[in-house]
């Protein structure tokens, strides 16, 4: 949405409303989605093997795949939508269900599970009151688990979106996640 | 008992006055057949699990006749208890981008990449920034190569070289049938060398100080030295560069909490190693070779736990698309569970370890294969664990 308000206000600071209207490009029917879609498939080249960067960038903007979203990569890319669901659906970061703006993955493999992964799932499960595999309503967080993060010496740890946070203690994740709560509108 | 645990420094190793590209300069002034001889000479396997001969992994891709040959280098990093690779990429990346310009060198190749696993997402900035640098570089040096970054969406088994290729190449990460091998059909179906993060380092410091140093490390079937990630029940978890061929006892003794009752050696796909074996085990090729991967499990710990971690592991990971993998995971979780809960009779573990035996001859590629290493070596060594 934002995109679109921006590109209204850029133009009408120079043109009237009637002009603004006959002076539409493209860009100006397409939804966000379909105009990153774009942007991406442009950057990326309009190959098949563009496809994984094309989706991480997607989910990097907007979390996850949409169905709309989906789609117009499959007419970007000349593919089979079935092809483009079923790379995405082979990937674990590649969500094709709604996710938050704040994607937090405990690591539950085995030495962090021995440093006290459970608690840690505990604790951020009971503060953001949803399970894990679940959305906060506010849309701020998703709370998932994940297989070993690479970081065992120095667990439990978590990702929140890419950035890592190893050697936690329950009290640390919930600082951390508190952190991200005051920041995320 | 004596420690004679020998820590050595080429990886890690900062030199101000040789720089990689200096190596590299040095590298490219040279034939690369010669470069391919020092390689075999100096006995460097393959450090991210497998252990092919390095030298002979290169010298294949550079007898393929294609106009088009790629470098990857494996960042994909996903063995449970293994994080040696970030560590290298985040400290050291200059001497793998060198290695990978090394080997486009000799193979013939115009381009590189770097799959590095989402979960090191947090590595991107950075790497690319200093790719960038690199990559001007060879420019400068009018050698027609450049190195690219590429990032994995959080799935293990993309590590296996195959399904590496598929998930570049925008599909499922599945493995693929071999032969062909990479060195003849890769990514986009052209020859291929696919070397791990370290392997790649090593290259570039054979190139640097000459296979006989390398060589004097290890053992007459392990060469050199390996990088270590150490984790579990040890006061100091992290990560060691330590001479190949070394004997498990050593290693607990350095790294062990004076209470070790297995080491779980390789990873979740690796061996189990109970304590009574910690004398006669060798770790290296010619015992139990590791991509690294050393978790220690002292005697407060539930070996049942243990493989039932490893199990959920693999059968989430299990990419799905032959049966005896996606249901032998299955089916050897849900059989230890039935175990422990009295509803099946402990004579069961025998059929289970018949059903690794199958995986191991009919999974198509090393995950499903290797599922009955852990399995077997915990069930052989902790029966009681896993019944009571
Ligand atoms: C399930 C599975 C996962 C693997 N994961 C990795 C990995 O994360 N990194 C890696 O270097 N090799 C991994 N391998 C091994 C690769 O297939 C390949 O042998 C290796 O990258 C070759 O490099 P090397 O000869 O330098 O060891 C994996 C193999 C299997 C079967
Ligand atoms: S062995 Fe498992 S991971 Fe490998 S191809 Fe078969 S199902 Fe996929
Ligand atoms: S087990 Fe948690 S990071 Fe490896």
């Amino acid at each position: 949405m934002s995109r679109i308000v921006n590109q209204f206000t850029s133009h009408t600071q120079f043109t009237n409303h009637k002009q603004y209207f006959i002076k539409l490009k493209l860009e100006d029917y397409m939804s966000t989605t379909e105009v990153l879609v774009k942007e991406l498939v442009e950057k990326n080249g309009r190959t098949r093997n563009s496809l994984m960067p094309v989706l991480q960038g997607i989910v990097q903007q907007e979390h996850y795949l949409s169905e709309e979203a989906m789609l117009f990569v499959a007419k970007e890319l000349d593919l089979a939508a079935a092809d483009v669901y079923g790379t995405a659906s082979f990937y674990t970061f590649l969500d094709t269900v709604p996710r938050g703006k704040n994607i937090i993955r405990v690591c539950k493999t085995i030495t962090c599970h021995m440093k006290g992964k459970d608690e840690i799932v505990n604790v951020l499960s009971n503060a953001l009151k949803i399970k894990v595999g679940e959305t906060t309503h506010d849309k701020k967080f998703t709370l998932l688990t994940a297989n070993c993060l690479g970081w065992c010496h120095k667990g439990p740890v978590m990702l929140i979106n890419d950035e890592v946070y190893p050697d936690l203690t329950p009290q640390k994740a919930l600082e951390i996640v508190e952190e991200y709560a005051k920041t995320t509108h | 008992m004596e420690n004679n645990l020998k820590k050595v420094d080429i990886i890690f190793e900062v030199d101000e006055k040789v720089t990689p590209i200096d190596v590299l300069d040095k590298t490219l002034k040279r034939a690369a057949d010669e470069i391919i001889l020092d390689l075999i000479d100096s006995g460097l396997k393959g450090r991210g699990g497998a252990g092919f001969p390095t030298g002979l992994k290169w010298k294949f891709t550079r007898n393929e006749d294609s106009d088009v040959k790629y470098v990857i280098c494996n960042a994909d990093e996903g063995e449970p208890g293994t994080f040696k690779d970030r560590e290298i990429l985040d400290r050291v990346p200059e001497k793998i981008f060198t290695g990978i310009a090394i080997c486009g060198y000799v193979v013939g190749a115009k381009e590189g990449y770097i799959y590095l696993r989402g979960e090191y997402n947090f590595l991107l900035k950075t790497l690319q920034r200093k790719l960038d640098i690199f990559n001007s570089q060879l420019k400068e040096r009018n050698f027609d190569f450049t190195v690219y970054l590429k990032s994995g969406s959080g799935a293990y088994v993309c590590g296996e070289e195959s399904a590496l290729f598929e998930s570049m190449e925008g599909k499922r990460g599945e493995p693929r049938n071999k032969p062909p091998y990479p060195t003849v059909a890769g990514y986009n179906s052209k020859p291929t060398v696919i070397n791990n993060v370290e392997t790649l380092v090593y290259t570039t410091m054979i190139c640097h100080m000459g296979p006989e140093k390398f060589k004097a490390l290890g053992t007459n079937d392990s060469r050199g030295s390996k990088v270590f990630s150490v984790s579990g029940d040890t006061p100091k978890p992290g990560i060691y560069e330590l001479e190949l061929g070394m004997p498990l006892h050593e290693f607990v003794n350095e790294f062990g909490d004076g209470d070790a009752k297995a080491i779980q050696v390789g990873g979740a796909s690796g061996h189990c190693v109970p304590r009574k074996k910690f004398n006669d085990t060798i770790i290296g090729f010619e015992g139990i070779p590791t991509g690294g991967s050393m978790m220690i499990f002292n005697s407060s710990r539930s070996m049942y736990n243990v493989l039932h971690d490893y199990l959920e592991f693999f059968t989430e990971e299990s990419c799905g698309q032959c049966t005896p993998c996606r249901v032998g995971c299955q089916q050897l979780l849900k059989g230890i569970e039935a175990v422990k809960r009295g509803e099946r009779p402990p004579a069961y573990l025998e059929d289970l370890k018949k059903l690794t035996a199958t995986m191991k001859i009919a999974a198509k590629c090393g995950l499903g294969q290797s599922v009955g290493n852990p399995f077997n070596s915990i069930v052989d060594n902790f029966r009681e664990e896993i019944i009571y």
